[in-house]
């Protein structure tokens, strides 16, 4: 038999089983939290904070994707505090990476109404674009640092672990060992990295040809 | 994880440890000590070395690639013979780390730029690295060290180690000699009549924690000190582990015992070349005298100590980071809960502890709960460890009770040099006061009650000659060198501080940046995932309420 606890969002009570997230439980009275690393797929991390929420008792803001319900809590899923937070990481994100492939980000800013230029003239993530084998294409220049394709490459789906991260902080990227190209690793081009992609970085090489006709992956 | 290998003891008592444990930890543990060590023998970090010792561990390739990568020690390319590693953050740049690196750099050394050594007191500093190992040449004599109560620091600031001998005549051993003949509830129970409080900076009620490891279930249980301290402004636990690790040591076996763990590891940043050798040679001579091992002292306790070395990486001392270290991971934090108390290291249930903590825990379990309550405050009870450093004229390293106000600190330190304009008070974690904090007294409840945080002890002291800016800004690039990049509050938002703060400073401001500065300093501390995020902004913070002037106006 599932234990079954109640909570409080937005003023509305909800019944959810245990160890469902606020998340969930939020979705399924058609409460819509923003998520940009969030993939249902994947095991979640709570690193893009997007959907952070007010929960009674808790001094900070809390992940929503990651913060279980428990009995008798009280969330609270839009506020000043929490619209700052928001829009502060759209439009820092959009000051580091090349956003136009990430749909969710897209609409998120235009509803928050972040500015994306506000911290614009700072450093960027540009890196050159990977075309080292016949699959795909990598556009970290597009990352937004997920973690989809390291999880789908490693526990979550493939365990293939042919990348994993290089770096740490701003400067964090998606790699390989010691920069191999993928053929010589042990990537299997399973493909499910492309397909949990949120941004457009990884891109079947054909598709990516179409957009580029005079680009340098050959 | 494959669940360990146990071995019940047949004449186990109840409430005691009984388990022996056969090689409970996976190979991937193994993962920075083979890095460094492939680091000592070659200078650097081959990618036949990474490849060995991935094969060798059972870590798959790109895994160990990330972890090299993480930190900032650990080299993937040959580097100089000789590097000179020179302090950038604010002690050492008052007392002139720039001339320094100057020097050195006319001198045709090789530089790089190094977060908080844990030298302060005698800055400014500077590391040697010579083929990829860094070196320790400066003699204790230097380390001033003074207090009104010197129980955690009585075998200190003498200029040379402790030996085994002086710390047992000095009455170490026996609180733990005397605990392995009672129930390890015995000793939960004095920790909590002393009132103990973490000194790692968040202050959590150490009989608390120890209960909720010794009462989770779990087929082993860990003790993990935390010496990664790297709260820039921060040295005690250094002075502690290079000149008597014997205290802090004991403190982990007596919450070893306490809590039923039979290995406890010791996390020492790289950056304390020498703590490290001194805690690995305190751990050889206990296990020799017969302190460790499968029957300490014929009492059927089981302990071994494990001290392992960091590799340059500021988050490793959040304790979640830290587990994920020693596991032979990048050092990112975990989400909590779960808390290690229940699920630590390598899913077990685990004690983390600071330096200091235990020391203190030591302190409290020799002369007893109400010895040690006789100093410090009601809330706050017992000796704790100041770091005293920059424009004041003793820097150093002061025990002294709780409850003293940071005026009385200051003057047990000798004053200030000049006039005061400013304290760094808890660190690069902390906030910056003005002289009107003077009369706040450095305990638990007081500083709570201020809106300032006791951190790690730090006391920063800036003159009026001093620019405020600076100190905020290396603080800034602090933050933006040492964010791990997991959650995007802090991997964003300690470069766009950072880039904000300097660009104020080049005259160069943009209308807006108040407010830019505010949004990213209040993001970060609400929606980070960890402690590190959510004070990167704190003195950026609490200076823009106390120095409005120091910033660009709108």
């Amino acid at each position: 038999m599932t234990e079954t606890v109640h909570l409080t969002i937005n003023g509305l009570t909800v019944e959810t089983t245990r160890g469902a997230t606020v998340l969930d439980a939020a979705g399924a009275i058609g409460i819509d939290i923003p998520t940009l690393c969030y993939d249902p797929r994947c095991a979640p991390n709570g690193l893009c904070r997007m959907c952070v929420v007010e929960a009674t008792g808790a001094r900070l803001l809390q992940a929503a994707c990651v913060t279980r319900a428990v009995e008798g809590m009280t969330i609270t899923t839009e506020s000043p505090r929490i619209t700052r937070a928001r829009r502060t990481v759209l439009e820092m994100l959009a000051a580091s990476t090349d956003l136009s492939e990430t749909p969710d980000a897209l609409a998120q800013i235009a509803e928050t109404g972040a500015d994306i230029a506000r911290f614009a003239g700072g450093r960027e993530r540009r890196p050159p674009v990977v075309a080292d084998n016949p699959m795909f294409v990598r556009d970290y220049a597009k990352c937004i640092l997920c973690w989809r394709c390291v999880q789908v490459c490693a526990e979550d789906a493939q365990y293939a672990f042919a990348i994993n991260f290089d770096g740490r902080g701003f400067d964090t990227q998606i790699a390989t060992f010691f920069g191999k190209p993928l053929p010589e690793t042990t990537c299997v081009f399973c493909g499910q990295c492309v397909g949990v992609c949120p941004s457009g970085a990884l891109k079947p090489l054909r598709a990516w040809e179409l957009e580029h006709p005079d680009g340098p992956a050959a | 994880m494959v669940p360990p290998p146990i071995r019940v003891d047949a004449n186990a008592r109840p409430g005691h440890n009984t388990f022996v444990m056969t090689n409970p930890e996976p190979r991937r543990s193994q993962l920075l000590p083979a890095l460094l060590a492939a680091q000592a023998a070659d200078g650097w970090i081959s990618e036949a070395a990474a490849g060995r010792i991935a094969a060798g561990l059972g870590v798959p390739l790109a895994d160990v690639h990330g972890v090299i990568s993480f930190y900032d020690l650990l080299r993937a390319t040959p580097g100089p013979e000789v590097v000179h590693h020179v302090c950038v953050d604010p002690a050492c740049a008052l007392a002139g780390s720039a001339g320094l690196r100057q020097k050195l750099l006319a001198a045709g050394a090789d530089v790089r730029d190094s977060p908080c050594p844990g030298l302060c007191n005698r800055a400014p500093a500077t590391l040697i690295e010579t083929r990829g190992v860094l070196t320790a040449a400066e003699p204790d004599a230097r380390d001033h060290v003074d207090g009104d109560v010197r129980w955690l620091t009585a075998l200190c600031g003498r200029g040379r180690p402790a030996s085994l001998a002086e710390y047992v005549a000095s009455g170490g051993m026996r609180a733990y000699e005397r605990a392995l003949r009672e129930p390890g509830q015995q000793v939960i129970d004095e920790i909590r009549k002393g009132g103990l409080a973490g000194r790692g900076g968040a202050g959590f009620a150490t009989a608390a924690k120890w209960e909720a490891v010794a009462a989770a279930q779990g087929p082993a249980k860990y003790v993990v000190v935390n010496a990664d301290e790297s709260e820039p402004g921060t040295f005690k636990d250094r002075i502690l582990l290079e000149q008597d690790p014997w205290r802090p040591l004991e403190g982990a076996l007596l919450a070893a015992y306490a809590v039923g763990a039979n290995r406890v590891y010791i996390y020492i940043r790289a950056e304390y070349p020498l703590a490290l050798a001194r805690t690995r040679g305190a751990v050889d001579v206990l296990r020799m005298a017969g302190y460790l091992g499968p029957n300490a002292f014929g009492s059927g306790f089981s302990i071994e100590i494990e001290v392992r070395s960091g590799a340059g990486a500021y988050i490793c001392g959040e304790e979640t980071a830290l587990i994920e270290s020693i596991e032979g991971k990048r050092g990112f934090p975990r989400l909590k809960p779960p808390f290690p108390v229940t699920h630590g290291l390598f899913g077990a249930p685990t004690v983390v502890n600071n330096v200091e903590t235990l020391a203190a825990a030591q302190a409290l379990l020799e002369r007893g709960a109400e010895a040690y309550c006789a100093y410090g405050t009601l809330k706050s009870p017992g000796p704790k460890l100041f770091c005293l450093s920059g424009d004041v004229a003793r820097p150093g390293l002061y025990e002294m009770p709780f409850g003293i106000s940071l005026g009385e600190l200051l003057e047990r330190a000798g004053g200030v040099n000049g006039h005061l304009q400013a304290l760094l008070v808890g660190g690069a974690a902390g906030a910056l006061v003005g002289p009107e904090a003077l009369g706040t007294r450095l305990s638990m409840e007081d500083m709570r009650a201020a809106g300032l945080p006791l951190g790690s002890g730090v006391v920063m002291v800036f003159n009026r000659t001093r620019d405020l800016g600076e100190p905020i800004r290396r603080i800034a690039r602090f933050f933006a060198h040492e964010s791990c990049g997991k959650c995007y509050p802090c991997q964003l938002g300690t470069q766009r501080q950072t880039e904000i703060l300097e660009r104020a400073a080049a005259g160069a401001a943009m209308p807006g940046d108040r407010q830019r500065l505010l949004d990213v300093g209040w993001t970060m501390t609400d929606a980070s995932l960890c402690g590190l995020g959510q004070t990167a902004a704190s003195v950026t913070l609490s200076a823009l309420k106390r120095w409005p002037e120091l910033f660009p106006n709108d």
